[in-house]
């Protein structure tokens, strides 16, 4: 056997790092949807008879609508009635970090997020979404101090409802897709973020994610207004435990750029990519995620490092309304083993002077299957508008793929349009040139892998940017052959 | 140093080496010559490990270990070093941290604290003037766009930085002009002591006017048919090798 075979073989044989559960006692409706349900998550959070319309509203479209089947992946048919709707941890609404249970904060020490170190050293603002209800918020004070408004997507529906009602559904209405109509129906919660005019958000807002009750969806819901002249750069990351069942994600993200104002979305996803050998029991992730630069000179970008999933439904997009707009695409997809991901981005162009940039990075090992599908639309209106796009694919190995679909629809003959893409593969030379200098082939796959993702790491801010080179060394490790 | 015995080995069930000898002593310099197809690259590339060439038979000891069962990083660490016929691009990867990478993995086998970026600087500006070669090109990825001739000196630039014990050069005149021949050929004169041996590849005599072998040796079909001094290079390069063939 050579040495390339058994650097696979152990990597197959090794387990998902953060498979673990905890056991901390929930509050979860049986599985099955229909109305009542919905009326009980509502009642449960107490919500305004409106947004309970709105979710009836949604929950009786998402009924007349199909499951998309145009993505290139494959994955046995979701029983959506197995599906419990609802989990909440029982205790909530803590105050101080002493409150929360010592067995939820010792998950967060498993993951290597210490909320109390984190709150005290990277000045990092921890909105922590454990199962579907956040348990503890940080940092409260000091964003309230300048006037940010950062916490649960259920406190902002009590504290501020005409927020909520005004924006929520503005970017990806409640009749969207399949995924955000369901969504919108039976969100849980999530995060909810409020910059006013003029503010630069004093720091970087975190959430981490985690799925943690057998059997519950994950719908989360986020929601990012940046008013005029401001700044605010997000950062969403998570794990998840082993499961057998897989497991259904599908979370809507929200953000509107008003004039001047910039939002920067980061995301380096990890969740249980299922079974090495035989794909089974990983996560589903259908997101919505869209941005709207509603004002002129705004600007939003989103960054995302995927490496987990089973099956990854994904493509943030721009509506680039305001005149000088701009949106930004900066991603890296990992699909090892059994993975499959159909991820890319749109971008649209209404505004006069608009620019957008895709810069996409795909990474395939194993019997990894990976689609970028990306559309640059550009209306009659949008004069001058730019787009580069550059897509390029590495495959490791030969029993995975890479595939490229690039949309363009141009409607305004002042666009400029660049497309750029390319597919190569690490050799077996590249590899016996690093260890020829002394580097094991481990070294080598990471350090090539990491010098292909570059232009988009740098896009990160700095503690993710190292979390995303590790993440991207545990999810290859050994998947040279 | 390196003691080769009775080697016999090949690429894809072809055997290539037929029963090769040679013994490398410390501080000696050999040059291996012979026409292409004879089995110079494949030699080089079984020292070194590469996982496609197999060997059918016999030995190959360095320091009096063998290290045919060694990985080819283990042997590189070990003081075993290669400059590349044709050296391998890898996009996105900058030459200083490739080297700097290098460097280190080799001084943690050896024992020594890795090197800082600022430690590591001042080596390599020391090493890059030795090669007359531009500090511009450590920000460049990996013999990205690098000509034939850039591409060489790169190959002996990290040679200086490796300090390896025993250094293969496989073809290294190849695609050198004059000039930067002489440079290279300067690179490796200095970089001779008593206690390095080296291995030189070659079609032509050409690089050994400015590289003094104390070897030199004849391969044909996979075996050394002759051996001798460095005049033996300027016999081959009058009267070919025909005559040598039997």
């Amino acid at each position: 056997m050579s040495n390339e075979q058994q650097i696979i073989d152990e990597s197959l044989t090794k387990d998902y790092e953060y498979g673990f559960v905890t056991d901390i006692e929930s509050e979860t409706l049986p599985p099955g949807l229909d109305e009542s349900v919905i009326r009980i998550i509502s009642a449960k959070k107490e919500e305004p008879e409106w947004l309970l319309e709105w979710r009836l509203k949604a929950y009786r479209q998402w009924l007349k609508m199909d499951e998309p089947k145009w993505a290139k992946v494959v994955y046995p048919e979701i029983d959506y009635q197995a599906i419990s709707y609802y989990s909440a941890p029982k205790k909530k609404e803590l105050t101080s970090l002493d409150e929360v249970d010592p067995e939820l904060l010792a998950t967060y020490t498993k993951l290597g997020i210490p909320l109390e170190e984190q709150k005290m050293l990277s000045g990092v603002a921890v909105d922590a979404v454990f199962d579907s209800v956040s348990v503890a918020t940080t940092f409260k004070t000091e964003l309230k101090k300048a006037g940010v408004i950062f916490g649960s997507f259920s406190d902002a529906v009590k504290n501020y409802p005409d927020l909520v009602q005004k924006y929520l559904g503005s970017v990806v209405p409640y009749t969207d897709n399949y995924y955000a109509t369901l969504n919108s129906a039976v969100f849980t919660d999530g995060s909810f973020v409020y910059i006013p005019k003029g503010v630069r958000c004093p720091m970087e807002l975190s959430t981490y994610f985690r799925i943690n009750e057998a059997n519950t969806g994950q719908f989360e819901r986020t929601l990012i207004i940046a008013d005029e002249g401001s700044y605010v750069s997000y950062l969403e990351g998570c794990t998840a435990p082993q499961r057998d069942e897989n497991q259904l994600h599908a979370a809507v993200v929200e953000l509107v750029a008003h004039k001047d104002a910039t939002i920067k979305y980061s995301t380096v996803q990890n969740w249980y990519p299922g079974h090495p050998e035989t794909g089974k029991g990983g996560i589903y992730n259908f997101v919505t995620k869209r941005g709207i630069c509603s004002g002129d000179n705004s600007r939003i970008s989103w960054t995302q490092v995927e490496t987990g999933s089973a099956v990854t439904w994904k493509y943030p997009s721009c509506i680039l309304k305001g005149d000088n707009s701009v949106g930004e695409f900066y991603s890296v997809a990992v699909t090892n083993n059994y993975q499959q991901a159909d991820t890319g981005t749109k971008m649209i162009h209404i505004g006069k002077n608009t620019k957008s940039t895709i810069i996409s990075k795909g990474i395939s090992a194993g019997q990894g299957q990976q689609t970028y599908r990306g559309e640059v639309k550009i209306m009659k209106g949008a004069e001058n508008a730019r787009n580069f796009s550059q897509c390029d694919s590495i495959l490791i190995g030969d029993k995975c793929g890479a595939h490229t679909f690039p949309y363009i629809d141009v409607r305004n003959p002042s666009a400029q349009m660049e497309h750029e893409a390319t597919t190569s593969n690490i050799g077996e030379d590249q590899l016996f040139y690093c260890n020829q200098r002394g580097l094991s082939t481990e070294n080598a796959v990471s350090m090539i892998v990491n010098g292909f993702c570059k232009d988009v790491f740098k896009e990160l801010p700095m503690e993710f940017a190292v979390e995303a080179t590790k993440l991207m060394e545990v999810t290859l490790e050994g998947s040279v052959g | 140093m390196l003691k080769i015995k009775n080697l016999h080995a090949g690429v894809d069930g072809k055997e290539i080496l037929k029963g090769l000898n040679l013994s490398i002593k410390a501080g000696e310099m050999h040059a291996i010559m012979g026409r292409n197809g004879s089995g110079k690259s494949t030699l080089a590339n079984v020292i070194t490990g590469r996982e496609s060439y197999n060997v059918s038979k016999g030995d190959v000891l360095f320091n009096n270990e063998s290290i045919l069962d060694w990985s080819p990083e283990a042997r590189s660490l070990a003081g075993i070093f290669m400059s590349f016929q044709y050296p391998i691009v890898i996009p996105g990867v900058n030459n200083t941290y490739f080297l700097k990478a290098a460097l280190n993995a080799k001084r943690k086998h050896t024992g020594e604290k890795a090197l800082d970026a600022a430690g590591f600087l001042k080596l390599i500006k020391e090493k890059l003037n030795e090669v007359d070669m531009d500090p511009k090109y450590l920000q460049r990825a990996v013999n990205e766009g690098f000509s034939g001739g850039e591409k060489k000196r790169n190959e002996i630039l990290q040679m200086l930085t490796l300090e390896p014990k025993l250094a293969i050069l496989d073809e290294t005149d190849s695609g050198l002009d004059i000039d930067a021949l002489k440079i290279v050929a300067d690179g490796v004169n200095n970089f001779r002591n008593a206690d390095r041996s080296f291995l030189v590849i070659t079609h032509y005599q050409r690089l050994l006017k400015y590289i003094e072998p104390d070897f030199v040796h004849v391969l044909i079909d996979g075996q050394i048919v002759k051996s001798g001094g460095k005049e033996l290079a300027l016999e081959l390069d009058e009267k070919g090798y025909g005559w040598l063939e039997s």
